[in-house]
């Protein structure tokens, strides 16, 4: 059935459809109305499950493990701040191996201080272990809250993921999202059964001490579960169409990059306003192309790697920054696809940090500069975007 | 010699509760509670951070075999009728 909701109601019905047995949250901002929906959803009896007030979001991730442990399926949704202060559980959660899944509404860090959308929270958890979807419209975020938990229960994943949708442009923007029935969701989604759980008469720790001589082995076994993910990923989405006719294209979404010449690479909602942004050049016979990272955690390199080989430049937009180096996806995509036989020119452009509007605009201009940029190599290969006091005009 | 990736589980699992875990075997110093000066205030058994404390009619008994002799109730203890003297000096 199809309703209008913002995204995070959408994340929050995500959890609802998905039979969240737990969850745990830090009710204060920055949290937002998804623990809100899920609360009232707890009360009304609508969704069978514990909900647990925390005071604080490192509590909150370390109720969800808790919880986890015992074999109870876990959610909870954070956002900046509350985000990073999970960080130290985040690890703990992957390093645990329970597949707990978050939403995280991805937002500025401060200072300055700010509310809006920026993916410096997200990205800054990017070595934690887990699973990380960048959404770009809210039925996505419903979608992918489902898939995750069917992903990362798996057992040869066995992993937590994150649910990342933009700030205000998707979590308190009201789309039209098609509400799937829970029947189907619950035999797209069996139950949650761990093959280890500490039950009563069964006491147990999990992640005890290790000396140096067992430590790397467990490292490696989530270091394999990682890369397991990604034809975990791929396979879950197929059925996901099968059952409810949607999909989203993968780890990296290809839009238009058959013939391209250039192609952007953006996440999150940037990216849906980006495939407008192809159309209309492409009416006007340019050859550029969208490459939507989606999944940023396992990285896609198999993909950019067949992207490389087909295009002459590629545009990455980093709506993040890391302070000495550039955009945290321009670095890894540059990584991935250092020994290709065709390496493309490359570009980043540090955007709309802070809430700031990518416009249709701005996504034209790049797409101009990365054709030049081809041509034509400049001596820096980061630039920062619609700066007051930077001579480029971006409007 | 360890064993290979494949035959561990996923997550170390230890199957002995942190009750087998004798951190009495860490103390240097054992503290020891003057009962005639205790004014039974319960503060040594609020801020013993490894619970090995318990109250007897509000006068504190340390378990020795959990006190892993921080000093903290010690320092924490308003009448001072806990003293830290090093293990092994009788
Ligand atoms: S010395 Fe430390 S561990 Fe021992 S009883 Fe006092 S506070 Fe507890
Ligand atoms: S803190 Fe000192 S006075 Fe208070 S109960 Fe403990 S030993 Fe007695």
């Amino acid at each position: 059935m199809r309703q209008v909701m913002t995204g995070n109601y959408a994340s929050a019905y995500g959890a609802k459809l998905s039979r969240a047995e737990v969850i745990a949250a830090y009710p204060i901002t920055p949290q937002t109305s998804i623990v809100e929906k899920l609360a009232e959803l707890v009360s009304t009896g609508e969704l069978k499950a514990k909900f647990i007030s925390v005071e604080s979001e490192h509590s909150a991730m370390a109720a969800c493990i808790s919880a986890s442990i015992v074999g109870a399926r876990t959610y909870t949704a954070t956002s900046s701040h509350g985000l990073t202060l999970m960080h130290e559980v985040l690890m703990w959660a992957s390093g645990a191996r329970l597949p707990i899944v978050i939403t995280n509404v991805s937002r500025a860090m401060a200072p300055p201080w700010s509310v809006w959308a920026d993916h410096m929270d997200s990205i800054a958890q990017r070595d934690t272990g887990w699973l990380q979807f960048f959404c770009s419209s809210n039925q996505e975020v419903l979608d992918t809250t489902i898939m995750a938990y069917k992903i990362c229960e798996s057992r040869n994943v066995m992993l937590p993921a994150m649910v990342i949708e933009d700030a205000f442009i998707l979590s308190h923007t009201s789309e039209p999202v098609d509400m799937p029935e829970q029947e189907a969701v619950d035999s797209f989604l069996p139950s949650f059964s761990p093959e280890l759980k500490v039950e009563i008469g069964k006491p147990m720790g999990f992640g005890s001490l290790v000396k140096p001589d067992q430590y790397m082995e467990f490292r490696y076994k989530a270091m394999l579960a990682m890369k397991a993910a990604r034809e975990r990923i791929l396979r879950v989405e197929k059925e996901f169409k099968q059952v409810f006719g949607r999909e989203y294209g993968g780890l990296l979404e290809n839009y238009r990059c058959d013939d391209a010449e250039v192609v952007l690479v953006a996440a999150g909602s940037t990216a849906a306003t980006a495939k407008d942004v192809v159309d209309s050049l492409r009416e006007k016979g340019q050859k550029v192309g969208l490459a939507r990272l989606r999944v940023f955690r396992p990285f896609p390199h198999e993909e950019f790697r067949a992207l490389a080989s087909k295009v002459a430049g590629i545009a990455v937009l980093d709506r993040s920054y890391t302070f000495g180096v550039s955009g945290a996806f321009f670095t890894e995509i540059k990584g991935s696809i250092y020994d290709c036989p065709k390496r493309p020119a490359m570009k980043n452009y540090i955007a709309g940090l802070g809430g700031r509007d990518i416009t249709p605009k701005i996504l034209e201009k790049i797409f101009d500069d990365i054709q030049l940029f081809v041509k034509r190599r400049e001596e820096t290969d980061v630039e920062w975007v619609d700066v007051a006091g930077l001579p480029r005009r971006w409007h | 010699m360890t064993k290979s990736y494949e035959e561990i589980p996923l997550t170390p699992i230890s199957n002995t509760p942190s009750t087998m875990n004798m951190t009495g075997l860490w103390r240097a110093f054992r503290p020891i509670v003057d009962i005639s000066k205790c004014k039974r205030c319960t503060i040594c058994w609020k801020f013993c951070p490894d619970a090995a404390i318990k109250l007897v009619d509000f006068v504190p008994v340390i378990d020795l075999k959990y006190c892993k002799g921080c000093g903290i109730c010690s320092a924490e203890c308003p009448a001072k009728c806990i003293e830290m003297i090093k293990e092994g000096i009788e």
